[in-house]
């Protein structure tokens, strides 16, 4: 009887209170398989009998005092790359994948070459494409062609990417509605504009996100072209570790990794999330 | 008699193995709307992406202005500048706002300058009841301001006719009378139209004649009111009988 007595806002106070008791019993349990968690492995880490050891070898204060610097300098190299391989990339890709999809019978010898390229480029370990290029064109002993390292390790990058990138923009090409093209084509607009005012534009929005995650795999696969000898980050921590036998510069460059490309991977899942959400209002309207 | 704007002759066209138009002749007029009533998958719609050249035809014909547009020697964005066409499905540009929706084929299809083409692209909004939403993009607006804008896209290039593919079919009942006013205006500018509709009311309002496809054939033509009160072909009275009986008439 007093049940049914309680106006209607008691009830709304009666729900809301038990929100509340559930919410803060969820935070407690959340809290506390964290602490029991990360301390386990903390404390499974610092007991282990090599721990000192570790310490001092990875994690020496004076280590990375001294070596930071150069390492930071090696790194330096490393964004200048990235960024110069990921411009290349851009343009590289988006012209391999416009090749792949045009549909002219002329242009048949492009687009079969164009995808025996993508498929080699994205069969081989980029490593390895390093190597190839980075020792065998200064071995052709070709006038003109480059013989500087950092530049022939930074095309094999831009071969390799773009091949990975074509594949991104021809996925967002082919994800574009026909009806798309039929209206572009019926307001009067031929094949190449309705391309590029219609078609690509919707295209290159929809790829952003897929594009930047390739942009953060690029940006740590600089490093390989240590392989060839230029002294960037990693290559400067790895002779700094081997000369006084200590591991910590390579955790310092491992850092500075890090504080690009976790930055560039929250950009993207705002975005992801922004697309995601202009998407349901589009459903919604639709 | 003005001498007709579009001119179909003979024309059929399959897809694979099965025939959708078995041998269409058709004339529209200057200042005429032409409206072609039949089932779902009579040919209506192919008909008119035949017409602006999205599909093409197998056999005869298609004419605009007295000059056969089908012969594979003439330039097909040539003959689209020339027709407008607004689709079911509306497919407004969604990256682009209403106003660069109506001014894109203007400026880059016609050479228009930009000032001038969207002079002209806020008046004809203004006249479909669109202005104050020149700068919104296209998801949102309601699905009748969406065919009003694309009515709009078709006809800023001033085409010299417009294909109308069953522009009332994708939207909710109640927007259905504004963009049936939008066409309604067309008319009264004398715009040359042919249309395609489930509408049987308004075809039998704006049509100067009414054609009854069936099959791939158009089996039964002539003026709107004969056609909806005494259809002599059997096929265009059970079509209309089967309207009664859903209440669609």
């Amino acid at each position: 009887m007093s049940a049914i007595d309680q106006s209607p806002s008691d009830r709304r106070a009666v729900r809301a209170a038990a929100r509340r008791r559930r919410e803060r019993r969820g935070f407690l349990i959340a809290a506390g398989s964290s602490v029991v968690v990360i301390g386990g492995l903390a404390l499974l880490i610092l007991t282990s009998p090599g721990w000192p050891d570790v310490r001092e070898t990875f994690f020496s204060w004076e280590a990375f005092r001294t070596s930071f610097p150069d390492v930071l300098r090696g790194f330096w190299l490393d964004v200048k790359l990235f960024l110069i391989v990921e411009a290349i990339v851009l343009v590289l890709g988006l012209a391999i994948a416009l090749g792949r999809t045009t549909r002219s019978p002329a242009l048949f010898p492009v687009r079969l070459l164009l995808s025996v390229y993508t498929d080699v480029m994205r069969g081989v370990p980029t490593i390895l494409l390093v190597y190839l290029i980075g020792f065998g064109i200064p071995a052709l002993a070709l006038d003109g062609l480059p013989s500087d390292p950092v530049v022939l390790g930074g095309a094999a990058l831009a071969l390799a990417y773009s091949a990975y990138v074509a594949e991104v923009y021809r996925a967002g090409l082919e994800s574009v509605h026909p009806s798309q093209r039929a209206a572009a084509l019926a307001v009067g607009l031929n094949r190449v504009q309705s391309l590029r005012f219609v078609i690509l534009p919707q295209a290159v929005r929809r790829v952003v996100p897929p594009l930047l995650n390739d942009f953060i795999s690029l940006q740590k696969d600089v490093a390989l072209i240590s392989v060839l000898g230029p002294l960037e980050a990693f290559r400067v921590a790895q002779i700094e570790a081997s000369s006084n036998f200590n591991y910590t510069p390579l955790i310092a460059a491992a850092m500075l990794y890090i504080c690009v490309t976790v930055p560039l991977a929250r950009f993207v899942d705002r975005m992801q999330a922004r697309r995601r959400k202009a998407q349901s209002a589009e459903a919604v309207t639709a | 008699m003005s001498r007709p704007v579009i001119e179909v002759r003979g024309v059929t066209k399959a897809y694979g193995e099965l025939p959708v138009l078995r041998g269409i002749d058709l004339e529209v007029r200057e200042h005429e709307a032409v409206a072609l009533i039949g089932a779902s998958g009579s040919g209506k719609s192919t008909l008119l992406r035949c017409i602006d050249l999205l599909d093409e035809i197998d056999d005869g014909d298609v004419l605009v202005d007295g000059e056969v547009i089908t012969d594979p020697a003439v330039q097909p964005h040539g003959v689209r500048k020339r027709l407008g066409m607004v689709f079911q499905a509306f497919n407004l540009f969604p990256h682009l706002t209403v106003l660069d929706n109506v001014t894109l084929a203007p400026r880059r299809a016609h050479g228009v300058p930009k000032a001038e083409a969207e002079t002209r692209a806020r008046e004809l909004l203004a006249r479909f009841g669109l202005a104050g939403r020149e700068e919104a993009y296209p998801d949102r607006l309601s699905g009748g301001q969406q065919q009003r804008v694309a009515i709009v896209r078709a006809l800023a290039p001033s085409p010299r006719a417009l294909l109308l593919d069953e522009v009332t079919s994708a939207l909710d009942p109640e927007l259905v009378g504004e963009v049936l006013e939008a066409v309604r205006e067309l008319k009264a500018e004398g715009i040359t139209m042919l249309i395609t509709t489930h509408e049987m009311g308004f075809a039998r309002e704006v049509a100067d004649e009414v054609c009854f496809l069936h099959e791939g054939l158009i089996v039964e033509r002539g003026d709107p009111e004969r056609i909806f009160t005494e259809p002599e072909h059997p096929e265009t009275r059970r079509f209309l009988r089967r309207l009664l009986e859903a209440k669609r008439i």
